[in-house]
Order: structure tokens, then sequence, then C-alpha cells
């Protein structure tokens, strides 16, 4: 599974894909693949802030419980509503199902993430410790 | 270099371990046993789990422990450790049961075999199998009676689901059509003679459990000839994912969940394997106080009514918030397609119906008591 070149990533395997200053947020393809089935998301509401590095919501696979941190900071303007009854979504295409959208209050902060072939390189370490 | 060696936990492998990953396996460590909890590659859990109820799926459950006990006093050593009456068992037939501690709670549960005249094979929990084995040889002392751990001699593998008898059919000349359900037989499974066969399982459905010898090539071959004579039947391997699932639909207790040191009998809901009546055995006194005191919690089943899931050691609590109780076990279950949880919570709050709320991420989510078992089969044996 090819990680967007135009996506950052967290070592806590979210993705976020930024326009400007609106960035799309979701989870990724590893990341899904290590959870297994999902059955669950809790998301935060329109309107409601997050900030970069904690949690915002959480994902639920049949097995496990797994927290939701934010790429960066910033306030929900969307949230893809369509999880709450088909979180396989996120199973079948990770990086296109999205989870919520957010205005970005500081587009530097992104700078702090990590590109995709740091990301690919990150997980292979990972997966290799485990 | 440090004088003192660092000793690490050793993690147990099954002769299947080599099998699993070649398929694929998701491998977790369960009880000091590396095993697999899910084939992605075969669809995963909610596959798995589904496949089971609907057709058939294999599971390794080599980890599970075996100790046989034979001898003159084979049956009464069996009666004193063990709370069923296994003075009822015909030859050939098994029962389910549990070895108790003296107040009344929790060993282990166990699966009795009666496998000739005075010869019973307990088949145990992966985890608790020294403890086991141990307990066992300290308590049967006094009989005239042989104790054997013949946990590292087999491979256990079971075969699940509405067609699980279609499939074992295929690879052994013994005539299962007449093997009842918790009913045992002998026979030569995929060229393997005198092999035991046991109508039993975890999962809620019929199916079997074959014990094979523990050589990882005896092992690998029947498991790649049972996948291949249930293709037509539409068989996966399966894990512990949906193994757990599975029987938590059934509401199948797991150690250190529903039953443990610290839980009795009562408050777990087994009576009717635990025989008062018969010869004394070890925890009885125990239990009959303590049904005279009269039992304070009991084992329920939850379903979640508002959005969210339960999971085990999640606290359970009262309209007014009020913590009167824990999960024992939750997950989504696959097949019924709801939320669903056992739980401890006291006697008063226990009747079906009654509104509890689950605390998911410090909020109360609200959830109802159930009838249980979640899932019946339709029974055909």
């Amino acid at each position: 599974m090819p990680y967007p070149s135009d996506y950052k990533f967290t070592k806590q395997h979210e993705w976020i894909k930024a326009n400007g200053k609106s960035a799309s947020i979701g989870i990724t393809h590893y990341a899904q693949e290590s959870l297994g089935d999902i059955v669950f998301v809790d998301l935060p509401k329109v309107g409601s802030e997050i900030a970069a590095g904690t949690a915002f919501g959480s994902v639920e696979s049949v097995k496990a419980v797994s927290d939701l941190y934010a790429p960066a900071s910033g306030t929900v303007t969307e949230v893809n509503g369509e999880l709450a009854s088909t979180p396989e979504q996120i199973n079948k295409d990770a990086h296109s199902a999205w989870m919520i959208k957010i205005t970005l209050k500081d587009t530097g902060e992104l700078n702090s993430l990590l590109s995709a072939s740091d990301y690919e390189k990150f997980i292979t370490e990972e997966g290799g410790q485990t | 270099m440090p004088a003192v060696e660092a000793t690490t936990p050793v993690i147990r492998k099954t002769a299947l371990n080599r099998v699993h990953r070649q398929m694929g396996a998701k491998m977790v460590e369960f009880n000091g046993w590396e095993m697999p909890v899910e084939y992605p590659s075969a669809g995963g859990i909610i596959t798995e789990h589904n496949r089971v109820r609907t057709a058939v799926g294999i599971f390794d459950v080599s980890h599970m422990g075996d100790i046989r006990l034979s001898g003159p006093e084979a049956l009464p050593a069996v009666q004193h450790i063990s709370m069923n009456d296994a003075s009822r068992l015909a030859v050939g037939q098994a029962q389910y049961s549990a070895m108790l501690y003296p107040q009344g709670t929790f060993v282990d549960d166990v699966i009795v075999h009666r496998l000739a005249d005075n010869e019973y094979l307990l088949v145990i929990n992966a985890g608790t199998r020294e403890k086991d084995f141990n307990w066992v040889r300290d308590n049967t002392r006094q009989f005239n009676c042989n104790i054997e751990n013949l946990s590292d001699d087999f491979s256990q593998i079971a075969i699940q689901g509405p067609e699980g008898v279609n499939l074992l059919q295929k690879l052994t000349n013994a005539d299962l059509s007449i093997v009842k359900f918790y009913w045992l037989t002998r026979g030569t499974v995929c060229g393997l003679k005198n092999t035991l066969i046991a109508r039993t399982g975890y999962t809620g459905e019929d199916g079997f459990e074959i014990y094979i010898p523990a050589d990882e090539a005896t092992s690998a071959r029947v498991w790649h000839e049972i996948l291949q004579a249930g293709r037509e039947f539409g068989v996966v391997a399966c894990g512990l994912g949906s193994r757990n699932t599975l029987r938590l639909e059934a509401k199948l207790p797991l150690y250190g969940h529903e039953i443990s040191d610290t839980i009795n009998v009562w408050e777990a809901g087994l009576d009717r394997f635990c025989n008062v009546e018969k010869p004394d055995f070890i925890g009885r006194t125990a239990l009959e106080e303590s049904r005279a005191e009269g039992v304070k919690r009991a084992l329920v089943g939850l379903e979640m009514v508002e959005r969210g899931i339960a999971r085990d050691g999640y606290k359970v609590l009262d309209k007014a918030g009020n913590e009167i109780g824990y999960i024992t076990s939750g997950s989504p279950a696959p097949f019924l397609k709801k939320n669903i949880a056992l739980a401890y919570v006291p006697v008063k709050s226990a009747a079906i119906g009654t509104t509890l709320n689950v605390e998911i991420r410090r909020q109360g989510v609200k959830s109802k008591v159930v009838p249980t078992p979640f899932y019946r089969r339709a029974r055909k044996t």
C-alpha cells in the first residue's frame, strides 16, 4: 500500500492531508491492518477544538480500542458521518476514508510530522520489533 | 557484562506455530503462548466468526492442557477435585465441570472425559496448566490413582460449526453420526490410528476436538488435510479472536474473566454443573454456606442500547452514576451484530430488562440486562 506523498503522518499512525488552511485527517493503512476489522469510531463534533498530540476520538476493532491523536491543532469543520454506519470503509481504503476535516490553527505544525517515506521507514522498523 | 543473567519469560509455541506464520496469521501472546489471533488473508475475525456459525472453522487449541487420571481409584479422585458428578459418565462421555478451592472459588474450569472404566482425561486451560496439574496431583495423593500431565503430548485441533461433522467424516473411519454432543470416540483420522475424537468445543456450535501427536510434521500435515477436505464446505482457519467472540455469544466462561479464584460457583451461575448431592468434593462446604447466606452478585448479560462497546474491566454504573459492578468480557458480537458484554452486578440489579450504564471513556453509556446465552444454536445433536 503506497503512502501518498502529499500526506503527512504521525508516529501514532494518523495521516493528515492539508490544502491551504484546511486539512483532512484519518488513520493509516498500517493502523487499520494492525487493528483488524474496524467496527466503531468515536469522533468529535463540528466546531470542537483539537490540539496537536492529544486524543480527539477513538477507533475500535473487534479486539482493540485505540485513541486517535491529532496530527495538528485546529477547529473541526466536518465529520465523516458515513463511518458511523460503515466503519469498514477504513479497512477497505484507509487513506481515502477521512474521519474529520479541520481548519488548521498553524500550518507550521505540519513541518514536524513524518513524510510518506519517513513513515514507511518508521513502520518497517516498528513492524520488525513486534 | 552483568553477572546476573536476565530471565526473560519463555513464550511457548504450539507445533503449528510455523504453519500459522506461513498462513499469514497475526500472532499474539496469550497466557504465555504465542498464538494466532486472526488470519487476515482469510478475512479476519468477523469472517472467521460467521463462518463457524454458518459453515465450519478450525482452531489450533494445542495450548490447552491435558491431565490423565487412571487406576482403581480414578473415579473417587476425580469426584474429590471436580464439582460435577463424574459417576454419571458412561465410558465415552464427557462433562463440563470445574475444580474449586476450599472457599468455593475456581482453580479452573475443565472438561472431564471418561476414556475407559478407570481412566479420565481432564482438559484444562492454557494459562493454568502448571497450577492445575499441581493442584490435581497434590489433592489426589490419598487415592490409588496415577496422575499424568499429557499436555505436551498432543496437538489439539478444534473443528467447529454445523459442517464440522461432514468435514471430519471425510477424514475418519469412525461413524460420527452416532457420537452425540459431549461424547467421544476413537478412530483413524488422516491415517492416525486410535485418535481421540470428542464432540466438544468452545464456540456454541456443534463441533469436534481431535487429539493428535504433538510433533510438528504430523500436526502440520493433519491441519492442511483438514483445510483441504473442508474447501467444499468453505472452511477457514480461525484464531483466538473469533474463539473469544464465539464463546462470548454463547456465554461460555473464560478463566480470569467470568470465573477466577475470587468468584464462586453460584455467582458465576454455573449451578447446573455443580452437584452438591454427590460425595464430598473440595469447595462444597463453602458453597453450601454461601448459598445459605445468599448470593450477593450475579453474572448478567448486557446488550448496549446506546452507541458504544463495553470492554473487559469497564465499570458498570447505576442511574445515579455509582459504580456497582464491572464488565468481565465485552465485545461486538459479529453474528448477532450487537455490542454485548458479561458483567458482575448486585443481584438486585440483575433482573432482565434492568437499565445499567457502562462507563466508556468517562461517560455512562446505556445498556440493558438481557437473557443469556446471547446466542443459542438449533440443537440437532
